[in-house]
């Protein structure tokens, strides 16, 4: 038996890889858009991986760090490691900013670490060049995201950072790319105005009489240094022991500690559902649109593709062929446009469009799967309306 | 001949599907969460650490005198000025004395008085002595009465009493004087030891309470680092160390110094240990007392061990270990660390031996089930 729609394509071959092609760009958009959407809930997801911790110890009613500015006490990690099922606790600290080097800044999470040794809360768990920091001051280890290369020099505030490594995907929710400094040096860094701003502020508390009475010299100086010293960090992470529930050490943190805590589960509810809510949201939007627009771009090709045929498909009927076999053809046909159409998209998608997207484009397998479906889906329902209308077709039309 | 067209077309039709279905093909399995994670390996070799401790500090003054006057006054004269040297001994300014000068004169006057009260006290006991005397011979020759010569022991008695109070009225005038000049010359401003002139917090006409501070002298030889490192990373920070001093107005310069001593307290908000540490040749010119000084303190090298870059250092399932490739799988291998050093080689104590492979590098987080690729060179990385 011959297929009459692989014959029908072999006759026009070229017009019909090409439409598939033009349809793999649209497809491969709205895969890309797929691939955004899970791309930002992974930036996400990656955000808490990487601080490698069971639970987020922040400002009592907050949502810290990450969705809302957040600070304590940076002693407080010494109380909350004596609690029971604690395994490990640091002190982090989390500031969005400009990050200098050279002529060019880039916008840069800056992640403060607690000193340690590899594998502390709040260090990058795995670098892809360098090393870690090993100096209490002045190194920085920054995501290649960020453009940064090994041995620069970074300008953060007023001091210099030496990048000694680099990793790969951590950044913050927002995507932008972190930027790990010493905790010392990072709090200092999220405090320090610049040094107009000192001056003035010495300056002020020189003229207020009550910091700097006639009386009592040294109270000015006491003053200046009470105000220029920064002794908060933004949350304290935590390890549990194992044989610990994760749930029974944060509700004793809560009860005993007076402080906010966050499980994994609910700083992903933090993250995904309020931080990148909207934007995802709009993402969701436009996917759903794409979607839509090209479903009827799917259904107008094939449907085209059957009127300019429809003198053949009258010929069909004429010398006696059955409605079922001129159906397959046609349904075949809007299939294999389905296939070549995926095929390009998810080239085009994988390999060109998501490596040059400046965001993370996270195209995952099952989404794929679910988007052949859809295709295919679109594609039979679409060849719905071109059979309606080739079957309709008289078969004097080929003729007269 | 007559099937070649349609043979031409097919080829051409599987010209292009053939490629574009070995693409998507490359592209599902290489890229994506199925792609195989890239790693780069490592070998653990044998090598001596060498451990350096890192710290920053200020540059302080070892000796810093704060002069100023032990009452509250007015400055009158100050003649030193901000760099300018002065000598131990060295009058350098004075309070105003406000009215102790008219005191020390009638303290001198008071004493002169007293001087004069004494010469008299020395002549009535003089006269009563030589009456005394007279009495005493004609009451032995019986020619007066035992009543009179009782008098005339009596009187000498007194007078011996003024004179003696006499002396002590001159001793107290003489050492109230010298009370008086001691505070009054307690009103300059020395210089207790050799030194610059680092501040001068008032000038003359300036009220000053008791104890502040009016000129502040430092001993420029004397200048040290006080540097503060980590709790977490100064195992080992001990007196007479060796340290590279960088100061941050000369960053491209590196002196050497040592550890002076460490200090018994330490730091307990900061959680940072204190030590001082001095140049071995001062550098010059002389660097401003309050400059930021990067120190790395080297400590002895250790014997050699197998030691690893910290990079291949993971954190799994609250073990500390390395990733190993064992028959083509990952497998974590949980390590023992000792020492480590700045370039970031750490010692394994336990757990790995001189010639294992470790995963140093990897794109994303591994795990046993991760599929790998060993790359030279993680794609991304610009070197």
């Amino acid at each position: 038996m011959i297929s009459l729609a692989g014959r029908d394509i072999m006759h026009a071959w070229g017009k019909f890889v090409f439409t598939g092609v033009g349809l793999g760009l649209l497809i491969g958009v709205t895969l890309s858009m797929a691939g955004i959407y899970r791309g930002m809930i992974d930036d996400a997801k990656v955000l808490l991986d990487n601080s490698s911790a069971d639970l987020w110890v922040v400002q009592k009613d907050t949502l810290g760090p990450y969705a809302e500015p957040s600070s304590i006490y940076e002693d407080t990690w010494r109380s909350i490691r004596g609690m029971p099922g604690v395994a490990r606790a640091a002190n982090v600290t989390y500031l969005t900013m400009q990050v200098r080097e050279g002529q060019r800044d880039v916008r840069a999470m800056i992640t403060g670490i607690t000193a340690g040794e590899p594998g502390t809360p709040g260090w990058p768990p795995y670098l892809v060049a360098g090393r870690q920091i090993t100096r209490g001051h002045y190194e920085a280890v920054a995501d290649i995201a960020s453009g940064f290369r090994l041995g620069e020099r970074l300008h953060i505030r007023r001091n210099h950072y030496t990048v000694v490594g680099l990793t790969r995907r951590m950044v913050s929710s927002g995507g932008d790319p972190m930027v790990f400094i010493p905790l010392k040096d990072a709090q200092e860094a999220q405090f320090l105005k610049d040094n107009d701003a000192i001056l003035q502020q010495r300056r002020r508390s020189a003229a207020n009489p009550a910091f700097n009475k006639p009386g009592s010299p040294g109270l000015l100086d006491a003053v200046i240094a009470s105000q220029s010293s920064n002794a908060y960090v933004n949350a304290v992470l935590v390890q549990i022991n194992a044989g610990y529930g994760v749930d029974e050490v944060a509700e004793s943190i809560r009860r005993w500690k007076r402080l906010t805590v966050y499980t994994r589960s609910q700083m992903e509810e933090i993250l995904v559902g309020k931080l990148i809510a909207t934007s995802a949201k709009q993402i969701g939007m436009f996917l759903v649109i794409l979607s839509i627009v090209s479903a009827a771009i799917v259904a107008f090709i094939i449907y085209t593709l059957t009127l300019g045929k429809i003198r053949e498909i009258a010929v069909l009927k004429l010398i006696g062929t059955r409605n079922r076999t001129i159906a397959a053809m046609i349904l075949q046909q809007a299939l294999a446009l389905g296939v070549i159409g995926f095929v390009v998209g998810k080239i085009s998608a994988t390999l060109f469009m998501a490596p040059i997207f400046p965001k993370y484009v996270l195209l995952e397998p099952l989404d794929s799967v679910i988007g052949f479906m859809v295709v295919m889906l679109i594609c039979v329902l679409s060849s719905i309306i071109a059979i309606r209308a080739a079957l309709k077709v008289d078969p004097a039309e080929a003729i007269g | 001949m007559k099937k070649l067209p349609i043979q031409g077309r097919t080829l051409a039709m599987l010209a292009v599907v053939i490629p574009l279905l070995a693409l998507f093909i490359y592209v599902g399995l290489r890229s994506g969460p199925l792609a195989p994670v890239a790693i780069m390996l490592a070998t653990v070799e044998s090598r001596a650490v060498t451990p350096a401790l890192f710290g920053i500090g200020t540059l302080e003054t070892r000796y810093t005198y704060k002069i100023g006057p032990t009452f509250a006054g007015r400055v009158q004269r100050l003649d030193v000025q901000v760099g300018d040297r002065v000598k131990a001994g060295q009058i350098f300014g004075e309070m105003d004395p406000v009215d102790l000068d008219d005191r020390v004169r009638s303290q001198n006057a008071a004493f002169k008085r007293a001087q004069a009260v004494l010469r008299e006290a020395e002549a009535r006991q003089t006269y009563a002595q030589t009456q005394a005397n007279r009495y005493e011979k004609l009451f032995t020759a019986r020619l007066t009465s035992e009543d009179i010569v009782t008098t005339r022991r009596e009187e000498l008695k007194i007078a011996e009493a003024g004179l003696s109070a006499a002396h002590e009225d001159l001793a107290r005038t003489h050492a109230d004087r010298e009370g008086m000049v001691a505070q009054r010359n307690s009103l300059r401003l020395i210089a207790p030891a050799d030194g610059v002139v680092a501040e001068r917090y008032a000038d003359p006409g300036t009220t000053i309470v008791a104890g502040q501070t009016v000129v502040e002298i430092i001993d420029p030889k004397s200048l040290w680092i006080n540097v503060r490192f980590d709790q977490i990373s100064a195992s080992g920070l001990a007196k007479g160390l060796p340290a590279r001093i960088v100061l941050r107005s000369r960053s491209g310069q590196t002196s050497q110094g040592r550890v002076l001593r460490v200090e018994l307290k330490a730091d307990a908000v900061t959680e940072e240990m204190l030590a001082k540490v001095v140049f071995d040749a001062l550098p010059q010119p002389l660097p401003p007392i309050g400059e930021l000084a990067e120190v790395t303190v080297d400590l002895a090298a250790l014997p050699t061990m197998p030691a690893i870059p910290n990079a291949a250092i993971r954190r799994v399932g609250g073990r500390v270990g390395v990733w190993q490739i064992v028959n083509n799988d990952l497998r974590f291998t949980p390590v023992t660390l000792g020492a480590y050093d700045l370039a970031g080689f750490v010692q394994v104590r336990e757990g790995l031996t001189s010639g294992d492979q470790v995963v140093i590098y990897s794109e994303k987080a591994l795990t046993s089930h991760s599929r790998i690729d060993v790359v030279e060179k993680i794609p991304g990385v610009q070197q």
